[in-house]
């Protein structure tokens, strides 16, 4: 079984046929979607994708390589503003204009990552979550970018294609959220990838094997920063519309419980935390919908839990989930997975 | 020209002076072993050369260039690897890529190459593939192969002492700083790691300096070996010299409350 045939399966991409199957499955699954959902459900895709976006590149830098942001809100605005600014400023090409934002936000990333060398836990928290709240009041402040009044998305058109529905944006981000995907999968499987989890396990080893800890520290922060960029400026078009107060400190917490929730340092983990989340965050408001369920709990939410009258049991069921996942799987959805599977290997042992 | 050389080495702590003027000099390809007992500063010493620490006074010479006040990683680029007393190893990561690790400085795969990892003939695949032939060589010098796929965390305690002196291997150095290889194994396992020591001398002609507390695995493979106690040298010399040492003795085996660590 363990025969070493090539060096090079150690690090391929389609490691067995059942891999294969399955990514094959899920692309065309994908590539389906939009034909049989209705219009709101491709809406829900693509804030879904922007989330994994997101949260695979914050998942570099919090689970593999140990360094924690609080500020992630703040290259996600950079990253949508950016785009936008580009767009209708400067007159670039969307193709152009979203990686150019979200090299933009890379440079931040790049500055924030400097007193990630001399900060840790607790105090990088502090001081990434200072930079995700400075950079929207910032934000707020320049002309250009609409100040407090916000910025509409240009009109998307790429070559002759114009991108005008949900449906048309879709078919342009989910391929992007793949490609980043795989891009970000190869990086950990490298020695970019290696030097950055040496670096959580044990940094003093890893610069004793002439791990430039300055320098992959830094890269850490500008690469998570770019891929929160560039979600960032996929969102723009997706709201059509961005205002400084959407990139709030929650928005940070939430992609950061993301990728808790999904497993840290894992590649499906932040797959899988960002989509069940952001699905979450979205579905939980028509709970209230649900034949008496819904009614029971609105009545529950009033009288006992809600401090301003307004319904707020999407928050309690919610916060609900996490602990539970938390609780059950701190490993999270990844966790979950890994035990299934051996379940099932084992089986029916 | 000395292949490596401390001159007058100090440091202190606060009011402690860990290390006071401590120099010594080691000729290629020799195994070089610093003893002495708990506290009496080898490890710090260790941590100077490596770059870990900041010497206050003094000069550590690698062939003719002051590493002194150099961080670790680029000490380690000038050909200088190390174990450590308490493992340090990167536990969430298997045998193989621990060792691949100490291949970092020798692989040129960055950023951008490394995403684009698109098949086999794709510059990363190549890299990749050839230093896993590396890694496997010396796996095999080593007798790793069980723990190749597992995570190291989970090994027994010689089984990682071994993959940290295969990845501090994998590294090419011309010096490496061994910092009590056989602590805590049983007394096969100190067999093989003696045997190791000598084949690294040997065969791959590594010069090697070494720290240890196990007097018989000392007297048995050292060149040479300098005595420390209190942060000051006490003597230096040949196994035989040191051994029959009056002072060495003292701090060994101790006077009045009768510590013994042989």
């Amino acid at each position: 079984m363990d025969m070493k045939r090539d060096y090079y399966e150690d690090v391929q991409f389609f490691t067995s046929g059942a891999i294969t199957f399955w990514l094959s499955t899920l692309v065309i699954g994908l590539t389906l979607f939009p034909f049989v959902a209705k219009n709101y459900y491709v809406y829900v895709a693509n804030y879904m994708a922007i989330n994994v976006i997101v949260v695979i590149g914050l998942n570099l830098l919090v689970g593999y390589t140990g360094q924690i942001s609080m500020g992630h809100a703040g290259f996600f605005a950079i990253g949508a503003y950016g785009t936008v600014a580009l767009m209708t400023h400067a007159h670039f090409p969307f193709l152009l204009a979203l990686p150019v934002a979200g090299l933009i936000a890379a440079g931040f990333g790049f500055l924030l990552g400097l007193p990630a060398l001399r900060l840790e836990g607790p105090y990088l928290a502090i001081a990434t979550l200072g930079f995700g709240i400075t950079i929207t009041q910032i934000i707020g402040k320049i002309k250009i970018l609409g100040e407090r009044q916000g910025l509409h998305a240009p009109e998307l058109t790429i070559g002759p294609w114009h991108l005008n529905t949900d449906r048309d944006f879709y078919f342009l981000l989910i391929p992007i959220t793949i490609f980043l995907a795989v891009l970000a999968r190869n990086l950990v499987h490298t020695k970019v990838g290696r030097a950055f989890i040496a670096i959580r396990d044990a940094d003093i080893a890893a610069e004793t094997m002439g791990v430039n800890l300055t320098f992959y520290k830094t890269l850490a922060f500008a690469v998570s920063a770019f891929y929160a960029g560039v979600g960032g400026g996929l969102y723009a078009f997706v709201l059509r519309f961005i205002e400084p107060e959407l990139f709030s400190l929650f928005m940070s917490v939430m992609f950061l419980t993301m990728a808790v929730v999904g497993g840290l340092g894992s590649m499906m983990g932040p797959i899988a935390g960002a989509s069940l989340l952001a699905l979450l965050d979205l579905q939980l408001r028509n709970i209230l919908g649900i034949p008496y369920i819904g009614e029971w709990l609105e009545a529950l939410s009033r009288n006992y839990f809600s401090i301003t009258g307004v319904s707020n049991i999407q928050m309690i069921v919610f916060g609900s989930i996490l602990i539970a996942i938390m609780l059950f799987e701190p490993l999270g959805i990844y966790g979950i997975w890994i035990r299934t599977k051996k379940y099932w290997k084992m089986w029916p042992y | 020209m000395a292949f490596f050389e401390v001159k007058n080495l100090s440091i202190s702590f606060g009011g402690l002076k860990a290390l006071d003027d401590i120099s010594f000099e080691i000729k290629k390809g020799e195994i070089y072993a610093i003893i002495g007992p708990n506290g009496a500063g080898k490890t710090t010493l260790f941590n100077c050369i490596n770059g870990i620490y900041k010497p206050n006074k003094g000069r550590i010479l690698f062939k003719d260039r002051n590493i002194r006040g150099k961080k670790p990683d680029k000490v380690a680029k000038m050909g200088i690897a190390r174990t450590f007393q308490n493992i340090e190893l990167f536990n969430n990561m298997n045998a193989m890529e621990n060792i691949m690790i100490g291949r970092h400085l020798h692989m040129a795969t960055g950023l951008f190459r490394g995403a684009f990892l698109w098949g086999k003939n794709s510059f990363a695949g190549k890299e990749e593939t050839s230093h896993r032939k590396k890694v496997e060589e010396i796996i095999d010098l080593l007798d790793l192969q069980s723990a190749r796929n597992k995570f190291v965390g989970g090994l027994p305690y010689g089984t990682q002492k071994q993959i940290e002196l295969a990845r501090a291997l994998a590294l090419e150095p011309e010096l490496l700083l061994l910092d009590e290889p056989c602590a805590g194994m049983n007394a096969e396992e100190k067999q093989d790691m003696i045997f190791w020591v000598k084949d690294i001398q040997d065969e791959l002609g590594i010069t090697i300096l070494l720290i240890e507390h196990d007097m018989t695995m000392v007297m048995d493979i050292s060149d040479r070996i300098l005595a420390l106690n209190f942060g000051k040298t006490i003597t230096e010399g040949t196994p035989q010299e040191v051994q029959k040492h009056p002072e060495v003795l003292r701090a060994y085996l101790g006077e009045d409350d009768g510590e013994c660590a042989a």
